[in-house]
């Protein structure tokens, strides 16, 4: 019997048997549904935090205080010691020092209210240098950034957030207003331009922000003993090929600065790419549990396949029989169930892969997480799918093909 | 009558088979030793127990025997495997059963082919031959009926026209009027009569004598073996 003939044959027994066929595929169809939208979500969370990493600048490098390896063998409080000084930045914008790192902004950073004529606003007050402009990529949409004189002078001057800006003067231009933060008043010299990362995001709104010259920030606003510290310095490779150089060059200089061996260190730099590994890391995670659970409700749906068939060897064994009696060979009746079960698997393949882009085109309007579904992930549930049809099809076919003809034909 | 001399189309020869349930053996078959020539129509008669299931599906080789051999055709079939015993079913036997064992999801011509499909007949041959199958047994104006559309007597001359769509060496019946009433099994046996007038080998296996003679020879069994091997020609025509 030829194979299409095979194919014709299976697809008359699905076809007449169509609740059962039906609920089999329903199995199947909820385990691949499951698997591509949770597939799509984990993909869909990974995406948006990368591009909001992407978004902080290119070619980055971050030190922040504080080391993962303490050498008391304790992990001390990510960032929470205060090592990092201006001194430490001032030395690594060295070009001598670290040929391979092209600018270097210091910033300290805290919660603050900003006052204008009668309005509040609570945002996060940025101490940095005029080189923050171009490390974290941003760039001045009206007015100007700071610059080394402000730097010099301490002088009382911000740029805001476009988010900031918005909340505090509305649709007035903000460039020199004036804001007050702990009772000093700034006059506000530009707006940044918006990265557009969303009001969801874990880390701080791009958006939402007021920069002020560090040294205004220390000597004037947060003032206090630590005011040489910083919290963060970024820094900008030459390019992304000198990356690990850089990375090199400041951390031998900062090692050498703090006197201390590379085991105790009391800073850590990470990358763009280890940020991000971080940061998506709790989000594969849970992908990979959520998968994990929906790979279990196709094993389930697998087992229903067999499960039916099985059923259906026991009801058919008259017509098995026949087709022995008739010439029918071992290999031949066993093909006609496995062309029964992965038909069914394909059916509840391509229905459940077309439930789960329903699901990817609707679910982000209810949840605002988004869902990237990937054409490899859905070909290769469709596929897996036919292979689950397959795999629990042998044992019901090949005990199909096992009756021996007179114990078929008899049975009923 | 075929010639005398002409190669037989069944000769068993010693033939036994013994079942084993747990520690049980059933001696079905106890030595049977039976030629039958081509164009014979012989009718296998028996009481119940007898054994002449147990024959008729080693005649159909549906089952393998325990010892003893059997050609069909000329072919030693005693020791096949199962994948080359289908093969011998599919070209060298057309069975007809009591049940009919029509497929009740395909229509009639479908049924018909089915046979052939196993032999990897071409799809339109198929359908001409099986067409043409129905033809013979006066069903031409019902290719398209399913079983369930049909009378018990109509499925049985389908499954006739499936037992002949492959021009075998040797029409197999098992009680093939068991389930149909008088008129219908008189039509049924009209139909073997009639195969038996174009010289077609005919084993039928019934336990009602009317039936049996119709045929030309009856072998009559008991406790597995044959107690009568009698020549009827003569006296029914």
């Amino acid at each position: 019997m030829s194979w299409l003939e095979t194919l014709r044959t299976g697809l008359g027994a699905v076809l007449s048997h169509r609740l059962r066929s039906g609920l089999t595929m329903l199995g199947i169809l909820i385990g691949i549904a499951a698997v591509i939208l949770t597939v799509g979500f984990g993909e869909g969370a990974q995406a948006k935090v990368s591009g909001e990493i992407n978004a902080l600048g290119s070619n980055l490098l971050v030190v922040s205080p504080g080391s993962a390896t303490a050498s008391t063998g304790i992990r001390g409080g990510f960032g929470s010691a205060s090592t990092l000084t201006e001194a430490d930045a001032t030395a690594l914008a060295s070009k001598t020092v670290a040929p391979d790192i092209a600018a270097v902004a210091p910033a300290t950073q805290r919660s603050e209210t900003l006052t204008a004529a009668s309005t509040n606003w609570t945002t996060t007050v940025v101490g940095t240098s005029p080189d923050w402009l171009s490390v974290r990529a941003r760039s001045v949409a009206e007015g100007r950034f700071l610059t080394p004189a402000d730097e010099n002078a301490d002088a009382a001057v911000a740029v805001l957030g476009a988010t900031t800006a918005q909340e505090l003067f509305g649709l007035r231009d903000p460039v020199g207003q004036t804001v007050t933060v702990n009772g000093l008043p700034l006059t506000v010299v530009g707006v940044l331009n918006t990265v557009g990362a969303s009001a969801s995001s874990a880390t701080t709104n791009l958006d939402d922000q007021a920069v002020v010259p560090i040294t205004t920030v220390a000597n004037r606003i947060f003032g206090g003993s630590s005011r040489t510290s910083v919290q963060s310095i970024y820094m900008e490779a030459t390019s992304s090929a000198t990356l690990s150089a850089a990375y090199q060059e400041a951390t031998a200089e900062l090692l050498r600065l703090h006197q201390v061996s590379a085991a105790s260190a009391d800073f850590t730099i990470q990358s763009q790419q280890s940020l991000l590994t971080t940061a998506t890391s709790v989000d594969k995670t849970l992908t990979e549990l959520l998968a994990s659970i929906a790979a279990i409700s196709l094993l389930v749906g697998g087992i229903g396949v067999m499960n039916i068939m099985l059923v259906s060897v026991t009801e058919r064994v008259r017509e098995i029989g026949l087709r022995k009696a008739l010439g029918a060979k071992h290999r031949a009746i066993r093909r006609q169930f496995l062309v029964e079960a992965s038909l069914l698997g394909l059916a509840g393949g391509i229905l459940g892969a077309g439930l789960g882009l329903l699901g990817a085109a609707l679910l982000p309007h209810l949840i605002s997480n988004p869902i990237t579904i990937s054409p490899t992930a859905t070909v290769g549930a469709i596929v897996v799918a036919i292979g689950i049809g397959i795999g629990f099809g042998v044992y019901p076919a090949t005990r199909a093909a096992r009756l021996a003809p007179i114990d078929a034909l008899r049975g009923e | 009558m075929a010639a005398a001399n002409s190669l037989p189309v069944i000769d068993l020869h010693d033939v036994t088979k013994t079942y084993r349930t747990g520690t049980l053996t059933v001696q079905a078959v106890r030595g049977v030793t039976l030629q039958i020539l081509p164009g014979e129509y012989v009718a296998i008669m028996g009481p119940s127990g007898s054994g002449k299931s147990t024959l008729m599906h080693i005649l159909g080789c549906l089952d393998s025997l325990t010892t003893g051999s059997y050609a069909l055709a000329g072919q030693d079939v005693s020791r096949m495997s199962d994948d080359d015993l289908a093969d011998v079913r599919n070209r060298r036997i057309g069975f007809v059963f009591q049940q009919f064992n029509l497929l009740s999801s395909l229509p009639a011509w479908r049924n018909v082919e089915l046979p052939l499909c196993y032999a990897g007949v071409r799809r339109d041959e198929r359908r001409s031959r099986a067409v043409e199958a129905l033809r013979r047994v006066g069903l031409g104006d019902r290719i398209m009926h399913r079983p369930g559309e049909l009378s018990g007597g109509q499925q049985q001359r389908v499954a006739v026209a499936r037992a002949l769509v492959t021009d075998p060496a040797l029409i197999l019946a098992d009680e093939p009027t068991g389930n149909l009433d008088s008129e219908a099994a008189a039509d049924v046996l009209a139909l073997f009569d009639e195969l038996r007038q174009s010289g077609r080998t005919v084993v039928l296996i019934t336990h009602e004598a009317d039936v049996a003679l119709r045929a030309d020879r009856t072998v009559r069994l008991r406790d597995g073996r044959i107690e009568l091997d009698r020549d009827q020609a003569g006296a029914r025509s």
